[in-house]
């Protein structure tokens, strides 16, 4: 018994760990845009599908770096593209565009990879396996969240600690003031993108590698779950979008354990109206004081 | 002025009568213009839900996107209501259907009724902790509402009512074409009147300065709530005629994807616009049934006639391949928002005053076009 739940513990951190990581790009785009990245999920799905391909032609050290590359220019074409020119129109219409990209990232996935789930590569140095007593623990389960703990805490040290980060906080704090302060806002919006899909790359490997199949649709649903955990930990917050990651992929991973795996999505977006309703900052947020 | 009304009255009960005969026209043979049927239903159809969708969206300034669930909703209460009894121990074969629900079996008018007033009853239970929440954070709350209801539609513990995963299927068919037309352009005309109502007119205060229709003395909550609970009874009933349509009510129908399809039509038809969503539904619906080319694969030679069979003739059309239908849809969506998003209509409706200086524009643009070139 007692092994089993130590099992699903170590589950729910692996999973965490991952979503944790995908939260990061939400908040630090919502922290500067005021919009959902809706498609920050299918932007990690679409690593999952970079990776079946550059594994496919290198060796594992490569790969890995060459799909964080992708997934970046990703991100960022996708920002030149469908968010910048509307930079000054009404959030509606950036939230469409958002949802569009989203839709056409799903649809091409689709057209290019079919609609088949394809197999994740194993990469043997995440995959090897660990047996203590009645526990059987794969490296990656391991991994993932000393990983996540590891590269929050440099995000949070570059954001706290150098002038880059300082200029990341002023933009999210006033663009127009930080603008007068002479910071290209420009510049500071595609690093926050290149820093989101880094992470989300790596995140996908982190989850993908446990579930062993990618297909067009498999970035929707996580996309949206970690939105939520961004919003648990208070959205703007980095520490609160990875400990709201680690809190939705444990629930998850519980959930499905007690036999309602149909539910284990349902709760996440009870938690999120639950939230919203007792603490519409989050549980790290500052309150945010409404102007008229 | 009452020339123009009087105008504008007789242009459209001849539209009417027109639509009318060519309804009757399909109808009279209904075996050869089957085509034709399936497409003019379905857009009817995701016109309601396209209206219906754009009541909260274009005119409320909401953006909720729970449609496809409350359209799961509708399509399942219809479909356990309206199949026959007899068939019901033959889909219902696994799980058994519960007893009390049995024999139970209504006409489609009354179950349509029951499917807006079950989801109004959802809408506004749901509404009252959704609704306090602002722009991005009531989308994803009702996106992730969407979600629940398929979770739960699909859930095997209620698989004695919904029968869980499989759905329901052989639901009887609509009776003639004019069923379908007749009960979505109700739907519509309902869904007109209450937009220029009092009530319509509160709508729009509060999609255009939330704060200043308070302070007129517009009830904030109150007034979102009748606009989510209206919005979401009209997806119910296009959910269930949906649900008839294709004779079957599946969950994997229902996903985020089908709310972004509606999406599509409003934004192209133009936020804030009814006739603009119902023109958008007909667009979208028509041209994926006109685009499906796009899904097959092609040689040179079957797209061009009078190039051999052989060399070029011979090769593939690049790019035609199953799935390429829906990227073009999605680019299509992609170039509305950033280059045109006004989307066709605007905010504006079509009327026949505007259709009319239009026609005359392009006509007094073509005689000057004509008068310059002979010059």
């Amino acid at each position: 018994m007692i092994s089993y739940l130590l099992q699903q513990l170590l589950n729910g951190l692996s999973l965490g760990g991952a979503y944790a990581l995908i939260a990061i790009g939400y908040t630090m785009v919502y922290g500067i845009l005021r919009m959902i990245n809706f498609a920050h999920g299918d932007e990690f799905m679409m690593a999952g599908y970079f990776m079946i391909f550059s594994l496919a032609v290198f060796p594992w050290y490569f790969a890995i770096p060459f799909v964080i590359l992708c997934t970046i220019v990703l991100g960022v074409v996708i920002e030149r593209i469908a968010y910048k020119p509307l930079r000054s129109a009404p959030r509606m219409s950036v939230m469409i565009s958002a949802i569009g990209i989203s839709y056409l990232l799903q649809n091409l996935a689709n057209y290019l990879f079919t609609a088949m789930p394809q197999s994740y590569p194993q990469i043997d140095i995440l995959k090897h396996v660990y047996t203590f007593g009645n526990i059987s623990v794969s490296r990656v389960t391991i991994i993932a969240p000393v990983l996540t703990i590891v590269l929050t805490f440099l995000l949070i040290m570059l954001v706290n600690h150098t002038k880059l980060g300082m200029a990341m906080r002023a933009c999210s704090k006033d663009q127009e003031t930080a603008r007068i302060m002479g910071i290209k806002v420009d510049n500071i919006i595609t690093t926050t993108f290149v820093i989101g899909c880094g992470l989300a790359a790596v995140g996908s490997i982190l989850y993908f590698t446990d579930r062993n199949t990618v297909q067009p649709y498999s970035g929707s649903l996580p996309g949206l779950k970690c939105f939520v955990a961004a919003v648990i930990g208070g959205i703007g917050n980095i520490q609160g979008a990875v400990i709201g990651g680690f809190i939705v992929g444990i629930c998850q991973i519980v959930i499905t354990a007690m036999g309602y795996s149909v539910f284990s999505d349902a709760f996440t977006f009870a938690l999120l109206v639950l939230i919203l309703i007792f603490r519409p900052s989050g549980l790290f947020g500052e309150k945010a004081v409404q102007k008229v | 002025m009452k020339v123009k009304e009087k105008r504008n009255l007789i242009l459209s009960i001849v539209a009417v009568l027109l639509c009318c005969l060519y309804l009757f026209i399909l109808e009279s043979d209904s075996v050869v213009h089957s085509y034709a049927i399936t497409i003019i239903e379905r857009s009817c159809i995701y016109a309601v839900a396209a209206v219906s969708m754009n009541l909260i969206i274009g005119f409320t300034g909401q953006f909720s996107l729970g449609t496809a669930g409350f359209m799961c909703i509708g399509a399942y209460i219809t479909g356990v209501l309206t199949i026959p009894v007899e068939m019901r121990d033959q889909i219902f074969y696994l799980y058994g259907m519960a007893s009390w629900l049995h024999d139970i079996k209504l006409p489609l008018i009354v179950t349509l009724i029951l499917c807006a007033v079950v989801c109004a009853g959802i809408a506004a239970l749901i509404g009252w902790p959704v609704l306090r929440l602002k722009s991005d954070y009531l989308a994803i709350a009702t996106l992730g509402f969407s979600e629940i209801i398929r979770a739960i539609f699909g859930w095997d513990g209620l698989g004695k009512i919904t029968n869980a995963s499989y759905g329901v299927s052989n639901i009887p068919e609509f009776k003639s074409i004019f069923e379908c037309v007749i009960i979505s352009a109700v739907c519509i005309v309902i869904m007109i009147l209450l937009v220029n109502s009092s009530y319509g007119r509160a709508f729009k205060a509060i999609r255009d300065d939330d704060v200043a229709a308070e302070a007129m003395g517009i009830n904030l909550f109150r007034t979102k709530q009748l606009s989510f609970v209206v919005t979401s009874a009209f997806a119910g009933v296009a959910g269930g005629l949906l649900a008839v349509y294709m004779r079957s009510a599946v969950t994997s129908t229902f996903t985020v994807a089908l709310t972004y399809n509606i999406l599509l039509m409003v934004v192209l038809g133009g936020i804030g616009s009814i006739s603009g969503s119902i023109l958008g539904a007909f667009i979208v619906t028509g041209s994926q049934e006109w685009l499906r080319f796009l899904d097959r694969e092609y040689t040179w030679s079957e797209l061009i006639p009078g190039i051999g069979n052989t060399g070029f003739g011979a090769m593939n059309v690049p790019l035609l391949r199953n799935g390429f239908r829906m990227v073009v849809f999605s680019l299509l969506l992609m170039l509305v928002v950033l280059f045109w998003n006004h989307g066709l209509t605007g905010s504006k409706e079509i009327t026949w005053d505007r259709l009319i200086n239009g026609a005359k524009k392009l006509m007094r643009s073509k005689k000057e076009k004509a008068v310059s070139e002979a010059e």
